[in-house]
């Protein structure tokens, strides 16, 4: 799987590398600037862009912006999104297109190696990572919803970890429940929310990510 | 070369007295019934008032009044090089007539407009005029000594005995002469000092027009205020700054230092308590990131400085727990202190309004006019917010401040509470 990655900062450039290669990822370029990954996209033709939301020369958004824009050239694109701090209002910009293949995680995660890669394989394959706290800022706005509050709290958990994109597989080694279980909440959650039942893991979670993204 | 220059000097000089008089000609016979206009259509507009016609009229007079006095002080920079600073208070623009009649009549800059109409309709004229005058009245002492003295008391004008040019009657060839002396003495004055004559004028201006000495003071201790308040701000937040890196991820950063130290030790004799002393480091490591990053929120918010004030606003509203609904009408981005002052205190706002207000909606407006800008934060809670109850919203006031930016809350009780925040400042 080749990667493209956008990173200013040296340390975290050379880390990211690493840890890419370690887990058999090939490197088809790792940059340091918004025009660098404009290039690199446009000519190398990635599986998979993993882009710090602030880089050189502006210093402003400009990975964010630089990866909106390939994905509207090519849709789909799959792309994962880094940063020191997560916004709502960046997730919503990334999940517009409503088409998927896409990440937006704090850099802090990539502590856990094997969860940020399981996050880049993911994304790569179509799929959503979003990151907890995401979610969380999600949920915490809709204090006082209604359906959300009919959720039991083992169906609430599921929720959270469905629209961080995770399979049911994934939820059910996470809960340490049986998939069939996880099934089994999954429609009911949906029931309860209103929404319309889908097997397909990656449909399902934009659905969830779109109600809680819901205006009141 | 030393004729040259003396020439070139005399030339400009000439020219100089040229511009001054066809300027001052100008001005005078502009201005005058300009001036005689705006201030009887005042006069005749603040009469009206009792009756109700003045509060429409009124602000429109007198915004036509200082647009005049305005035009003046450009011309006193642009011809005479004086600058007369102009002190109006802004006037709401979208407040009723009745408020927007009497913020203008309470500003003493509006009275002294009044007052300097007919010093401009009268002294203000001759100044102008003046050097006009003395360039033009040596012509016709000339002409008079070229033969104008024949038609002058000759003919019809016999009847009116001799013809007089300033102090010299003319009715001979050697009297016409002498008209033509007195007018090569005039044409020297007006030589030497139709320029400074003409300054004279800007000068009167400018004595009558510009801001009072109490004013100037008034605004020197509003700007000693403000600076101090926000000296003393800036001092408590880097105490708070401090204090939070210290106990916080100074401390953690520690604790993972010593973590891994201990890790080292025992990897070898030890390597499940090892593992675990590894997870715990990974843990503060975490801790450490989450706490700068609410630091550096409080700091400079992140999306402030990437999307501006708009978005940042925008995802202040994304994390309020009361539905918000944001318009943002900004064409650039403002200074970056302007617009870190105006996002916390939207921020403070907003806070006071979710805490306090018990409202379930909240409308915030952002927009940029007349070198302003302009936000309001609507809520429809219970209202009775005000400043100076320790309602935060003294704190917003005085950050405000420090940018010469004001604040306004009405909030009756039941509400709506409505923050309206004004910041003077350009977009780029």
């Amino acid at each position: 799987m080749r990667v493209v990655l956008a990173e200013d900062l040296f340390l975290l450039r050379d880390g990211l590398v690493r840890l890419l290669e370690a887990y058999d990822f090939e490197m088809a370029a790792a940059v340091e600037s918004g025009p660098e990954l404009e290039q690199a996209l446009a000519e190398l033709k990635p599986d998979i862009a993993v882009v710090d939301v602030r880089l050189p020369p502006t210093h402003t958004d400009e990975g964010l912006q630089c990866a909106l824009r390939a994905r509207r050239e090519r849709p789909g694109l799959p792309v994962l999104v880094l940063s020191q701090h997560v916004e709502q209002l960046y997730a919503r910009e990334l999940l517009a297109d409503g088409t998927g293949g896409v990440g937006y995680l704090l850099k802090d995660r990539v502590f856990d190696a094997e969860q940020f890669v399981d996050a880049v394989r993911r994304v790569a394959a179509g799929g959503t990572a979003m990151d907890p706290q995401v979610i969380q800022q999600l949920l915490a706005r809709r204090g006082d919803d209604r359906p959300l509050a009919r959720l039991t709290p083992r169906e609430l958990e599921v929720l959270e970890l469905m629209a961080q994109g995770r399979s049911n597989a994934a939820i059910a080694s996470r809960l340490v429940v049986t998939e069939r279980a996880v099934a089994k909440h999954t429609a009911n959650i949906f029931t309860k929310l209103g929404l319309e039942v889908s097997d397909d893991d990656n449909r399902r979670v934009l659905a969830v990510l779109a109600y809680l993204d819901r205006d009141r | 070369m030393n004729t040259n220059t003396q020439n070139d000097s005399g030339g400009s000089k000439a020219r100089g007295m040229l511009r001054a008089a066809g300027r001052g000609f100008v001005l005078a016979v502009v201005s005058l019934p300009l001036a005689v206009l705006c201030f009887t259509l005042t006069l005749v507009s603040i009469a009206l008032i009792p009756i109700g016609v003045g509060l429409v009229t009124t602000p429109w007079v007198l915004t036509g009044v200082r647009t005049f006095a305005n035009r003046r002080r450009v011309l006193a920079a642009e011809w005479g090089g004086v600058r007369i600073p102009a002190a109006y208070r802004p006037t709401p623009e979208d407040a009723n007539p009745w408020t927007r009649t009497f913020t203008m009549l309470r500003d003493p800059a509006t009275w002294r407009d009044l007052r300097w109409l007919p010093v401009d309709m009268t002294a203000g004229f001759l100044t102008a005029l003046l050097p006009a005058v003395l360039v033009l009245y040596p012509l016709e002492g000339f002409a008079l000594a070229a033969g104008l003295w024949r038609t002058m008391t000759g003919g019809p004008y016999v009847e009116y005995g001799p013809y007089w040019y300033g102090f010299v009657p003319v009715s001979d060839q050697t009297s016409a002469f002498g008209a033509a002396a007195l007018a090569a003495v005039v044409l020297i004055v007006a030589h030497r000092y139709a320029v400074t004559l003409f300054h004279v004028h800007f000068r009167l201006t400018r004595a009558v027009l510009s801001p009072s000495e109490s004013e100037l003071a008034e605004r020197v201790r509003v700007l000693t205020e403000t600076r101090r308040d926000a000296v003393d701000t800036s001092a408590a937040e880097l105490r708070r700054i401090e204090r939070d890196l210290h106990d916080g991820a100074q401390a953690r950063l520690v604790a993972v230092g010593m973590d891994l130290g201990t890790v080292e030790m025992l990897v070898d004799k030890d390597p499940e308590k090892a593992k675990q002393l590894l997870a715990h480091a990974r843990r503060s490591s975490a801790d450490a990131l989450a706490e700068l990053r609410d630091l550096v929120r409080g700091i400079h918010p992140p999306v402030l400085a990437e999307r501006g004030l708009g978005d940042a606003v925008r995802a202040l509203a994304l994390r309020l727990p009361t539905p918000t609904e944001v318009t943002v009408e900004l064409a650039g981005r403002a200074d970056a202190p302007v617009e870190s002052a105006a996002y916390f205190a939207v921020s403070e706002v907003l806070t006071n309004a979710v805490k306090h207000s018990g409202a379930d909606r909240i409308w915030i407006d952002l927009h940029h006019a007349d070198g302003h800008l302009r936000i309001s934060v609507t809520d429809n809670g219970k209202g009775g917010a005000a400043v100076g109850t320790g309602s935060g919203l003294t704190g917003v006031e005085r950050r405000l401040g420090t940018f010469d930016g004001v604040l306004a809350v009405s909030s009756p009780a039941g509400g709506p509470t409505m923050v309206t925040m004004e910041i003077p400042c350009v977009l780029s």
